[in-house]
Order: C-alpha cells, then structure tokens, then sequence
C-alpha cells in the first residue's frame, strides 16, 4: 500500500489553507499589539462597570515570545514533515516507513535468534530449557486462547498434555497441526441410527473406555460400529492416529478421555449428542498468525523438516513446545 | 475592524468562531472527499451479507465497540499480534464505521477467521470458559433470541442508498437468509469476515 498523490487542486488548497492560516495568526498578533508605553502610564480600554476600570496592558511577554515559537515550529515542521499538500517533507518521512524501519530492525535483532533455534531438530529443542521459554511466550500469545494457559484444553479444545493425540504426535505431526490447521468433522448419525441405534451406540461407545454401560444394548450397537464408525475410528475404537491416519482426528474412545464433556454433565448426555448432532473441531492455520509476514511456497508440505524450520521459526518452536508438554 | 465591533456583536463573533474552526476540517477532511484512496474499496471488497449485517447491528446493539477497537495502527506491536494494519479501503461499505477508541479487549479488525465458529460461541456465551482470566462480560442470551429478519431488508436498501452496492437479490433473500438463525450466529458470522479481504503479508 503506497500513498497516492492528490490532485494539484487540492493539493494547493491544502497549501493555502496551512500557510493562510499561519499568515493570519501571525498578523493578528502583530496587527493587536499593545506596545510598552515609554512614560509607564497605562491606557484603559474604556469598559467601566460599577466604577471599575480595565487596564489595556500589553501581552505578557513570555506570552508573545510563545506564541512566536509555536507559529515557527509549525512552519519548522511542515518543511520536515508531509503537511503541505503534495510536498513531501525534506525529511521524507512516511507512516509506512517508519512501520517498515521497525519490522527491519526487529528483523535483524530477532531473526538469527529464530533462526538458531531452527537449526536444532525439535526433540533437542524440547529440552533447551531457554527456547521453550520463548516458545512459552508464543504459546501464551497466539495458542492459548482455545488450548487454555496450560495447555490442558478445555470444552472442544484438546488437551496438550495428555499424549493423546487426535492427529499424532510425531514432531512432524505437530508441525502440519499448527501450520496449516485441523478440521475434525464427524457427521450426524441419527438419521441413520435412529433413536434407539443411538442409544445403543452410546453405550456401546461407554464400553470401549470400561464404563459403565447395559452390556445388552452395547452388544446391539456392536455390528453397526463395525459397518460405520470403525472407518474412522478403527475396529477397536482406539481412533485414527493409532492406525497411522494422521488427518482424520477421529478420537481414540478407549481412553476415557472426552474433549466435549462439560464441566458436570453426564457422560452418556455428551456421546449422544455428539453421535446425534455430530462434531465440527476446526483449528485455523496458525503460519501467518505466528510467523506473521512469510508466504509459504506451493511446495511447502512436502519439504524437509530442516527447510520447513527455516521458513516457518516460530511454528518450530511451538512445535517443540506441544511436543516437549508430552516428554 | 476593531476588536470592539467584534466583541459586542456576538452574531458576528459566532460566524467568525465558526469561520476560524473550520480551517481545520476544510484542509484536513475535505480533501480526503475526493481521494482514491479514501473513496474506492479494496480489491475483492464485499459488503456483508444479510446475516453478517444482522450481526454487525447486534455488535453495535451490544456496546462491543466500547471495548474494543477495529484500526490497526501502523506499528510493530500491533501488526505483529493483530495482522496487517488497517487501509480506509477496507471500511468503504460501513456505515457507520466500527473503528471504536477505546481497547479494553483486543483490536478486532483482523479477527475474522483466527478462531473457530465454535470458539466465538462458547467464548460469548461464558468467556471463562476457554480464557479464565478474561474480563468480558457474557452475552448468553444472543443463544437464545431468533432473528425474524423483518427489517433486514430495509436496512439493506437505506444501505443502498449510502453507496453500498447491494444487488436485488441481496435484497429480496435477505429476510430468509436471517430468519431462524439466533442473535448469535449473526453475531459470528459478523466478527467471522472481519478484516478478511487484505492479505496478511507485509
């Protein structure tokens, strides 16, 4: 984005209208002024009330001398900085300028520290005790928010600590989770279900993670698991991770972990929601908000994960960060 | 012209005061009426949508520009927590605009997207529930009130008349794109395109 210039029209009316005014202010002063009588006898200005006169003095001097310095700091200033007009200042200062100078010199103050860090594979980086201090820092700012200060999740916002890993939790894993984001999306089931196929379902899925559950509905439900859950799920339901599908994000459910229970509900009110309505688990990318400024090359996915630091630094070290929260 | 004249006429004093202020506005405001780059939207531009608008008047409704601001200034510290910083092309169709003064939350010119669906709705119905240290107060109710989208299109129409180019179809499908939804998914899909259309690089 660059400024355009305006028309010569009102370009030049700016100019009048600045410098009219500075012209006027000045002659105002000057035209109004009192002079020191010579003899120290003062007029009055003629106003009277109740037989109480009003003296027309000069103006203070300090007074005038200020008023002179700010008339000269104006025009000092519109001869440094943009204000006339088109005229660009002799100091050809910008906003956008003076933004881009700060993000060059934050560049060259941060960027080989980033870049230091890069060049560490993210296990060795896990167990710098001072990089994922930075990282904390990136962590609290950009991933906090959903994923919670501690990084233990919350309603709809998976747990960071727990090693259970909706996408896996290989260091590459990660890196692909927070760069380019997730979708986890599990479709309604109760047309096909019906209303006691969920319930059925429900304890069937209650099973799985040792709950407690009616053995005889949970058996029901067991052949319909088989036919659609375990697609995604797996035959056992120990989730799509574990069967090496790292972009599904099908929860493992032996585990008795539950991203969407909340805080004293029932368990079985959560599974049959959630097999009822289904569940849509979006994270947004996360490159531009942390590595903000860089445009990923088409090939970015399929580079090497030295290359991949490189461009991305601070996703790396987030990266390292969730990974080292499950060491 | 004496300072007596001007000092015991106060209509004339009153015109003149008027007179000496408008200098300001007339160098600094008027020009800008007929620039580029205060007058013609970014590339790819859009209004919002009938819903998204509906939301928009919920965010007014709400107070939420008390807290918090839609301007990214030209700073360090600001493009690099909230994204590119804002251009007077981004605000052409917002009437009024959004730009609030004040930032007891953050900055939200650049919102549209950062967070899931999910996220906006669970963080408005109790915002303690994902950040425990917030301070924003709960909007619960917006679950709880349906729009009917009976001035909708109206509103779309004043809009029109403004400069905002929406189209008749905008128009005659706005009640039914409104109706049903909550106060609450306006509100999302309002905050949901904020800030989407510039690209993110510096």
């Amino acid at each position: 984005m660059t400024s355009q210039a305006m028309s010569g029209f009102w370009s030049l009316w700016i100019i009048v209208l600045t410098l009219g005014t500075i012209v006027f202010c000045w002659w105002l002063l000057y035209a109004n002024r009192e002079k020191e009588s010579v003899t120290g006898d003062v007029q009055t200005t003629g106003h009277v009330a109740d037989g109480i006169e009003e003296y027309d003095n000069p103006l203070p001097r300090w007074w005038f001398i200020m008023f002179v310095v700010t008339l000269v700091f104006g025009i000092v200033y519109l001869i440094l900085y943009p204000g006339l007009g088109n005229f660009k200042g002799v100091l050809g200062w910008t906003q956008q300028g003076q933004w881009e100078r700060e993000m060059d010199h934050a560049e060259e103050f941060y960027a080989p520290i980033f870049q230091q860090y890069a060049q560490f594979d993210i296990p060795t980086l896990a167990r710098d005790p001072e990089a994922m201090q930075v990282a904390d820092r990136l962590y609290q700012n950009n991933c906090a928010v959903c994923h919670g200060s501690s990084a233990r999740g919350g309603y709809g916002f998976p747990n960071l600590t727990d090693n259970n890993w909706l996408y896996g939790g290989d260091p590459e894993v990660i890196r692909t989770s927070i760069y380019a984001g997730r979708n986890g999306l599990m479709t309604p089931w109760v047309d096909m279900l019906g209303d006691q196929g969920v319930d059925q379902m429900v304890h069937y899925v209650m099973r799985l993670s040792s709950q407690s559950h009616d053995a005889a509905k949970a058996d029901a439900a067991a052949p319909m698991f088989q036919a659609i859950c375990a697609a995604c799920h797996g035959a056992e339901g120990q989730g799509s991770a574990a069967m090496g599908l790292n972009d599904i994000g099908a929860p493992d459910l032996t585990r008795n972990i539950w991203m969407y229970l909340q805080p004293g509900q029932d368990l079985y009110d959560s599974i049959d929601f959630t097999i009822r309505h289904g569940r849509n688990g979006l994270m947004p990318a996360q490159a531009r908000y942390l590595d903000y400024g860089v445009e990923l090359p088409a090939n970015f996915s399929s580079m090497s994960p030295e290359e991949k630091a490189r461009i991305l630094p601070k996703v790396h070290l987030v990266t390292a960060y969730i990974y080292s929260l499950n060491q | 012209m004496k300072h007596e004249v001007i000092e015991k006429n106060v209509g004339l004093m009153a015109v003149l005061i008027l007179v000496v202020i408008s200098f300001g506005g007339l160098a600094e405001i008027v020009p800008l009426f007929f620039q580029e780059e205060t007058t013609q939207p970014v590339e790819g531009l859009e209004p919002v949508n009938a819903l998204e608008l509906e939301g928009r008047d919920i965010y007014i409704r709400e107070g939420c520009y008390l807290c918090h601001s839609q301007m990214i200034r030209p700073f360090r510290a600001e493009t690099e927590r909230y994204g590119h910083y804002s251009v007077a092309g981004e605000f052409i169709y917002d009437h009024p605009f959004q730009w609030g003064s004040k930032r007891t939350g953050p900055d939200l010119a650049r919102v549209g997207g950062r967070y899931s669906d999910d996220w906006h709705y669970a963080h408005m119905y109790n915002p303690r529930d994902v950040v425990p240290e917030s301070i924003m107060p709960s909007y619960p109710w917006l679950n709880y009130a349906t729009l009917d989208g009976r001035h909708t299109a109206t509103k779309m129409q004043r809009l029109r008349m403004l400069g905002v180019p929406y189209t008749d179809e905008d128009i005659a499908g706005a009640a039914d794109m409104v109706r049903g939804k909550t106060e609450m998914d306006a509100l999302v899909a309002y905050l949901q395109q904020l800030g989407t259309v510039l690209k993110d690089t510096r």
